[in-house]
C-alpha cells in the first residue's frame, strides 16, 4: 500500500472563465434534420441514442428541414416569434424597473425565449405546467395579460398575489401555470402528481415539469422521475440546460460525462435533447412528447439545450463568472434571430417588418407598464394590506392567527 | 375497536364517499401497511386509489401536492414519523404556504399520516415525536389522537379540512390505552370507553381539546400516549389533577387550557419529545401570558430528555407516571 498515491478531489472547471477565449469545439452540434422522429409510441429503449444528439429543425440558411419539421403555418410561426419578442420586450422594460427601484428584484429569459413560448404551444386548455421561474413564456404566448405579470412584479394594489410572493412567482391556475414557489425542484415531482391525479381520474389532461441544470442535482429530481416512471405518469419533464446555474457552469451538476437527458435512461424514460434555441425544434419536440403523454405512453424527459445570455437575476454580474463574449460564441445563436430569418427566408417577413413590429411590441410593453404603474409600485402608491398577510395561511382563520393580527393593530 | 381498526375505517367512510380520496405510501397498496392501516383498502376500492409507493418520502409528499392541487384529496402514509425528514421540504415548503403564495388560486387539502412517539423498542428511528416541527411552520394543521373514537373523528375532519393536515399516530396506543407502566400486562381498547367508536362519517372537530379527567388541583396539558401516563400519575399521588387531552395541537385550543389552569392555578406539561424548543416550551409560554396572576406554582415540563432516543434505555428516557407523579407532587408543594 506504501505506493499508492494520495488520493485527490476532482472539481470540474468550465472551458473558459472571464480573461479566456471562449471555446464551444467540444460542444457537438447535430446538422438539422439530423435525428429521426420516432412513433410517438416507441418504446424508450429503442430511442437511446436521442439523449446524446440534439433535434434540429433550422439549418444555418435558415430553413426548415428534416423530420421534425412539421410545416407549421406561417401565422403560427409569426405569431411565435411575436410572443418572443414581447418576453424580450417586457423583460427588458421591467429589468430597467428593478433598477430604478420600482422592484426588489427580476429575472429575465434572454436567449431563452423559445423554449417556453414554442412549448405553451403545443399544449392544450386545461393541461398544467409546473414551471420555474424562466418560463414566463408559457403565460406570455397563453395571452395572460401582461399588465397582471406587471402588478405582480410591483406587488401594487392589483397584485392578484396580494404581495405575498417574490417577484415573478406568477400563479395562474386559469392558464395552466402552477404557482412558482422559488424553491429549486420541489415542483418538479408535483407535476408528476398532477399527472398521476389526472391518470387516476380517467382524464386526457397531461403535465408538464420544468427544472434547471443545476437544479438537477436536487433529489426531487430523483423522485419526479421515479414517480413518473412507476405509474406512467402523463407528464413531460423539462430540463432547461442554459449552461449556468448562477456562477456554477453545467459540469457541476451533471458530472463530468454524458448529458442531462442521458439521466432518464436509468429509469426507462424516453428522453430526448432538442435545440432550445430553435423555435420549430422546441415546439415539434412539445408536441410529440404531448401526444405520447396523453395516448398513455408515458413520460419523456426533454433537455433543452439553451444558453442563459444575461444574468441569473438581477442580483449577479455574469461577468465576474464567465467570459463576457461567451454570449456572442454560443454556437446555437439567438432564438429570435432564428425564427426572424426564417420568416424572411420563406418570404413571410422583412428587416423592415421587424423593425415595425419591435417598435410597436414596444408601445405595448409600455402601456401594459404604464397601467400597471397607475396602481403603484413596490413601497409607492397604494399597496396590498398589512392585514391581508394574516388572510389565507388558511382557508378560515384559526384564532391564535386573529389575535396575532389585532395585536400587530390590523 | 383498536386505534388500527378506527383508522382504517375512517378511510373507509371517507372513500366510499368521496371518489377524490387516494390513499398511498410504502407499503400501504397490497399488504396494508406495516401498521395494517389501510389493510383491505386496494381489494376494495381498486389499485389506483390505494397503492405502494416508492421509498421517497419527498416523492410521497411531493406527488400529493400535485394531485391536491389536480382536485384529489390524497391522504398519504410516511411509514414512521422518524422517516419524514426527506419529505419535509415538500411539507414546510410548499403543502403549508401554497395556498397563502398563490392568494387562494392553488390549495393543498392533504392529509400527512404518520406513527409518532415511543414505547415499542424502536431505538432513534421508529420512536421520535416531531410533532414541533410542524407547529413551528406556519400554513399546516398538527393533530395527534389518544384513542380509536377520536382517532376516526379527527381523521375525518382532516381529510375533510381544505388545507394540509399533519396526523400524528401514537403508535404504542395503536392496540390499548399505554399509561407507561412497561412492566404490567397490556390493557387493550376492548373494555376502554373510548374504544367504542361510532359508525359513519361522525367527526372530531379539529381545535377543540377534550377533559379527560377532571379535577381541581393542577391542570396537565398531555396528548398522544402521555395523555395515560397523566391519568396514572394522577390516579398513584392521589392528586386530583384535570387531564387535558390536548387532540389538536394547531390550532390550539387555548379557551379549555386557559379556562381550566385559571381554575386550578397549577400546570405540568408532559410529552414525549425533547424537551428544548419542544411544543411545552409553547405550552408554558402560553399559560403564563394568559394565566400568569392565577399561577400557585412555577410550570413543570416533563418530556423527553434532550438526546437522540435511546434503546435499551427506553424506560428511563420515556416519561413515566413516576416522573410525572414527582412532577405533580412538586407543584402541588410549592
Amino acid at each position: 500500500m506504501t505506493d499508492t498515491p494520495p488520493l485527490s478531489l476532482n472539481v470540474p472547471e468550465p472551458g473558459c472563465r472571464p480573461g479566456d477565449t471562449p471555446d464551444f469545439s467540444d460542444f457537438v452540434i447535430p446538422r438539422a434534420g439530423a435525428v429521426d422522429r420516432p412513433p410517438v409510441d416507441v418504446d424508450p429503449d429503442d430511442i437511446r441514442d436521442m439523449a446524446f444528439s440534439i433535434i434540429r429543425v433550422l439549418n444555418k440558411e435558415a430553413e426548415a428541414v428534416g423530420p421534425w419539421a412539421e410545416g407549421l403555418s406561417q401565422d403560427d410561426l409569426l405569431q411565435g416569434l411575436r410572443h418572443m419578442m414581447l418576453l424580450r420586450a417586457f423583460d427588458a422594460r421591467m429589468l430597467t424597473a428593478q433598477r430604478q427601484g420600482k422592484t426588489s428584484f427580476y429575472m429575465q429569459h434572454l436567449g431563452e425565449e423559445a423554449v417556453s413560448c414554442a412549448f405553451a404551444m403545443a399544449l392544450e386548455d386545461g393541461d398544467m405546467n409546473f414551471p420555474t421561474y424562466r418560463q414566463a413564456g408559457l403565460l406570455i404566448a397563453r395571452d395572460y395579460p401582461m399588465q397582471t405579470m406587471m402588478n405582480q412584479i410591483y406587488s401594487n394594489a392589483k397584485d392578484p398575489l396580494h404581495g405575498r410572493q417574490l417577484p415573478i412567482m406568477y400563479s395562474s391556475k386559469e392558464h395552466g401555470f402552477f404557482s412558482i414557489s422559488g424553491n429549486l425542484g420541489t415542483q418538479f415531482v408535483q407535476a408528476v402528481g398532477w399527472a398521476m391525479a389526472s391518470a387516476i381520474s380517467g382524464d386526457t389532461r397531461i403535465a408538464t415539469g420544468w427544472i434547471g441544470d443545476g437544479s438537477t442535482a436536487e433529489s426531487d429530481f430523483h423522485s419526479a422521475m421515479v414517480f413518473a416512471s412507476t405509474y406512467n405518469a402523463p407528464v413531460i419533464l423539462n430540463i432547461v440546460n442554459n449552461q449556468w446555474a448562477i456562477s456554477t457552469f453545467q459540469g457541476i451538476a451533471r458530472g463530468g460525462v454524458g448529458t442531462f437527458a442521458a439521466r432518464g435512461h436509468g429509469f426507462g424514460i424516453a428522453s430526448v435533447r432538442v435545440d432550445g434555441n430553435d423555435y420549430l425544434a422546441v415546439h415539434a419536440v412539445a408536441k410529440w412528447a404531448a401526444e405520447r403523454a396523453r395516448l398513455g405512453h408515458g413520460p419523456t424527459l426533454i433537455e433543452h439545450v439553451t444558453y442563459r445570455a444575461g444574468g441569473h437575476s438581477t442580483s449577479d454580474d455574469p461577468s465576474a463568472y464567465r467570459a463576457a463574449d461567451e454570449v456572442a460564441a454560443w454556437p446555437l445563436g439567438d432564438p429570435i434571430d432564428r425564427l426572424k430569418r426564417h420568416l424572411i427566408r420563406i418570404g413571410a417577413w422583412s428587416e423592415d417588418r421587424h423593425v415595425q413590429a419591435e417598435a410597436q411590441i414596444r408601445d405595448e410593453v409600455v402601456a401594459a407598464q404604464k397601467a400597471a404603474e397607475a396602481h403603484g409600485t413596490l413601497g409607492q402608491g397604494t399597496a396590498p394590506s398589512a392585514r391581508d398577510m394574516f388572510e389565507g395561511v388558511f382557508e378560515t382563520m384559526p384564532p391564535h392567527l386573529v389575535r396575532q393580527r389585532q395585536e400587530a393593530g390590523f | 375497536m383498536t386505534m388500527i381498526e378506527a383508522l382504517r375505517d375512517a378511510h373507509e367512510v371517507a372513500m366510499a364517499a368521496d371518489d377524490r380520496v387516494v390513499v398511498y405510501g410504502e407499503d400501504v397498496g397490497y399488504f396494508g401497511g406495516v401498521f395494517r392501516v389501510t389493510a383491505g383498502l386496494q381489494k376494495k376500492y381498486g389499485k389506483s386509489r390505494c397503492f405502494d409507493a416508492p421509498i421517497n418520502e419527498a416523492g410521497i409528499v411531493g406527488t400529493a401536492i400535485g394531485m391536491a392541487a389536480y382536485g384529489l384529496r390524497p391522504v398519504i402514509e410516511i411509514q414512521f414519523a422518524d422517516y419524514v425528514y426527506p419529505g419535509m421540504d415538500q411539507i414546510v415548503s410548499e403543502a403549508a404556504r401554497l395556498r397563502h403564495r398563490s392568494a387562494g388560486d392553488f390549495t393543498c387539502p392533504i392529509v400527512i399520516r404518520m406513527p409518532t412517539g415511543g414505547g415499542i423498542f424502536g431505538g432513534q428511528t421508529h420512536s421520535q415525536s416531531p410533532e414541533a416541527f410542524f407547529t413551528h411552520s406556519s400554513g399546516l394543521k398538527t393533530v395527534v389522537p389518544s384513542n380509536p373514537r377520536d382517532a376516526k373523528g379527527l381523521l375525518l375532519a382532516a381529510i375533510a379540512d381544505p388545507d394540509p393536515v399533519i396526523f400524528l399516530e401514537p403508535k404504542r396506543l395503536y392496540n390499548g390505552p399505554f399509561d407507561g407502566h412497561h412492566d404490567r400486562p397490556v390493557t387493550s381498547w376492548k373494555k376502554h370507553p373510548l374504544g367504542e367508536v361510532p359508525e359513519g362519517n361522525e367527526i372530531v372537530p379539529l381545535g377543540k381539546a377534550a377533559i379527560r379527567r377532571e379535577g381541581k388541583d393542577v391542570t396537565v396539558l398531555a396528548y398522544g400516549t402521555m395523555v395515560y401516563v397523566a391519568e396514572a400519575a394522577a390516579a398513584e399521588t392521589g392528586i386530583d389533577a384535570e387531564v387535558i387531552d390536548l387532540r389538536t395541537l394547531l390550532p390550539i385550543d387555548l379557551d379549555t387550557i386557559t379556562a381550566s389552569v385559571q381554575k386550578t392555578g397549577r400546570c405540568v406539561i408532559v410529552h414525549e419529545a425533547t424537551k428544548t424548543s419542544g411544543f411545552g416550551a409553547e405550552l408554558s409560554a402560553l399559560v403564563q401570558e394568559n394565566c400568569f396572576y392565577h399561577l400557585e406554582a412555577p410550570i413543570i415540563r416533563v418530556t423527553g430528555w434532550d438526546t437522540p432516543y435511546p434503546h435499551a434505555q427506553e424506560w428511563d428516557y420515556f416519561p413515566g407516571p413516576v416522573r410525572v407523579g414527582a412532577a405533580l407532587k412538586t407543584v402541588m408543594e410549592s
